[in-house]
């Protein structure tokens, strides 16, 4: 199994999750968070005294998908993330060793 | 030990239960008592939540609650410090230079009483209106120690400046004192609240030393939202501090207000503009600052003017106070978190100085002033030179009390918290509690 983690444009989340629904994707987690990567933050002045705002909301998307599923998703979320302006996001894979559902137990493919 | 102090508080309240009330009823009027129990409701709510709302939103989440415990402290100790000796001292009779002890605890004022400053109402109505603006005077100066000071030292500081600067200044000013004898004109407090309030504010930025990571990190407002509902709270209740100024349901509050009014208005828009034109956006705090400055700077004036020069009022505030915020903090480098000094000191100087320009004698006209109380573009010059004796004398008194008072409170509790306190904010340390 693999997690898949997304971290976009906030306003992308609708767009990514309707994408891995088409997909049969049936869960998801989704946090808000700050960051940065080649996209610059902005400055904001309050009477006197100026900030530089270095780092800039995001969503960071998680989900665990079998092993045959990694480049579908992949795809998917690439193709509905993507603005084509600086800031998109990224994606990153690891490898997750074991799943469970908690209301019934069930274990690994069959608890995603 | 502990007759060494009940018995002197028995004394105390023995000899006030035994004055005599003094019965006056015959000069109350109903409908200025209407008006005034109205407006010292509004100025209350200037504080709480008012100031209490302003000045949270623009300090740290860790910090929002306990910025509005000062704004809530001020109004529980000031109020009751008030009532027990502090009017007694700042308008009973008394002297050139003091009030009497006469109403101390509120000995005398029964349901009849009034005071001679104000024979239209009662005199604990004018007890509960005069509070109110001692009480806002103290929570202004916890702008300027916004995020580091204790809370014990805030509220030892309130209540011994409350007799050491507010009460005498007051007396000096409004209650029969030396500044008033001598003509000076200050409506509704630019000197005894805002320049008083600024200057201290000033001394005890000084004294306590810049905020942890000031110039170096971001110390933004958490949510300039509060602040915007706290200045509309502010605005609204400063027709009950200038227009109630008149003591009276009168043309002359009205004047009063449209004059506040309009200096709010020309000051929001002059420092908006001055935000568009420098930095491109103008913005909400922008906005804010220069309708409080407007609103600080006319308080002294607002009587003894016409409605338009309060605008032209509220554009010079718009301007000076800008450039106190901006320029001149930065280059003096004090962190007058707040900008108490900026917007509500310089202001009230200012403002005190403006109304010896502008004052009308048509809007002054009373029984004690047949002729009413003409400035400089009337022809009275020497005006100016009274004003400015009014604001070298409460700058000057105000600071070196303050500064005395802040190193003695220093030696016995501390004035500011400690680093890791800083750190971790002043809701959870001096408070236990948080905004999730």
């Amino acid at each position: 199994m693999k997690l898949v983690i997304a971290v976009i444009k906030p306003f992308k989340l609708e767009d990514v999750r309707d994408a891995l629904t088409a997909l049969g994707v049936q869960g998801l987690t989704v946090t808000e968070v700050k960051g940065y990567g080649r996209q610059k933050g902005h400055t904001e002045f309050y009477r006197g005294a100026e900030y530089a705002v270095h780092f800039l909301p995001k969503m960071k998307i998680e989900i665990v998908i079998p092993d045959d599923r990694e480049d579908q998703v992949i795809e998917a979320i690439t193709a509905s993330a993507k603005t084509g302006q600086i800031g998109d996001g990224k994606i990153f894979v690891t490898e997750v060793t074991r799943a469970l559902r908690i209301r019934t137990g069930e274990a690994d493919n069959n608890a995603l | 030990m502990k007759n060494k102090v009940l018995l002197p508080i028995g004394v105390v309240f023995f000899i006030a239960a035994a004055r005599p009330a003094f019965a006056d009823a015959g000069t109350i009027n109903a409908a200025d008592t209407a008006w005034m129990i109205a407006a010292t409701g509004l100025v209350l709510m200037m504080t709480i939540p008012g100031l209490a709302l302003f000045y949270a939103g623009l300090v740290r989440k860790k910090n929002i609650l306990a910025t509005m415990a000062q704004s809530l402290g001020s109004v529980a100790i000031v109020s009751l410090l008030w009532a027990g000796a502090g009017y007694s001292l700042a308008f009973s009779g008394g002297n050139a230079w003091l009030g009497s002890l006469d109403r101390i605890l509120l000995a005398g004022i029964g349901m009849d009483s009034t005071n001679e400053l104000a024979k239209n109402i009662p005199e604990a109505l004018f007890m509960l209106y005069q509070m109110t603006f001692a009480v806002i005077t103290v929570a202004l100066i916890a702008g300027s120690v916004a995020d580091r000071m204790k809370f014990s030292a805030f509220l030892l500081f309130g209540a011994g400046w409350l007799f050491l600067v507010y009460v005498p200044v007051a007396h000096w000013v409004w209650g029969g004192g030396f500044l008033g004898a001598m003509g000076m004109l200050d409506f509704a407090g630019g000197t005894v609240v805002h320049l008083n309030a600024g200057v201290a504010g000033l001394v005890a930025a000084y004294l306590l030393g810049p905020r942890r990571g000031y110039g170096t990190e971001n110390l933004a407002p958490h949510d300039l939202s509060l602040a915007v509902i706290g200045t509309g709270l502010l605005w609204v209740g400063w027709f009950g501090f200038n227009g109630g100024s008149a003591l009276s349901a009168s043309p002359r509050a009205v004047m009063a207000i449209a004059s506040t009014h309009f200096a709010a208005c020309a000051g929001a828009c002059v420092w908006m503009a001055l935000e568009w034109w420098s930095r491109g956006k103008p913005s909400v705090l922008g906005m804010i600052s220069g309708a409080v400055a407007g609103l600080g700077t006319i308080t002294p004036a607002s009587g003894y003017i016409l409605p338009w020069h309060g605008a032209v009022i509220g554009v010079l505030a718009g301007l000076v106070c800008f450039w106190a915020c901006t320029v001149l903090k930065e280059r003096c480098r004090y962190d007058d978190s707040l900008d108490v000094f900026g917007i509500h000191g310089l202001g009230g100087a200012l403002g005190t100085m403006l109304a010896g320009v502008f004052a009308t004698a048509a809007i002054s006209v009373t029984a004690d002033t047949p002729n009413g109380l003409p400035g400089a573009l009337e022809g009275n010059w020497d005006q100016l030179r009274v004003q400015a004796i009014g604001i070298a004398v409460t700058a000057v008194w105000c600071g070196v009390v303050s500064w005395i008072l802040l190193k003695l409170i220093d030696a016995m509790v501390g004035l500011r918290v400690g680093l890791d306190e800083e750190r971790m904010g002043l809701d959870v340390t001096l408070h236990g509690e948080a905004i999730q």
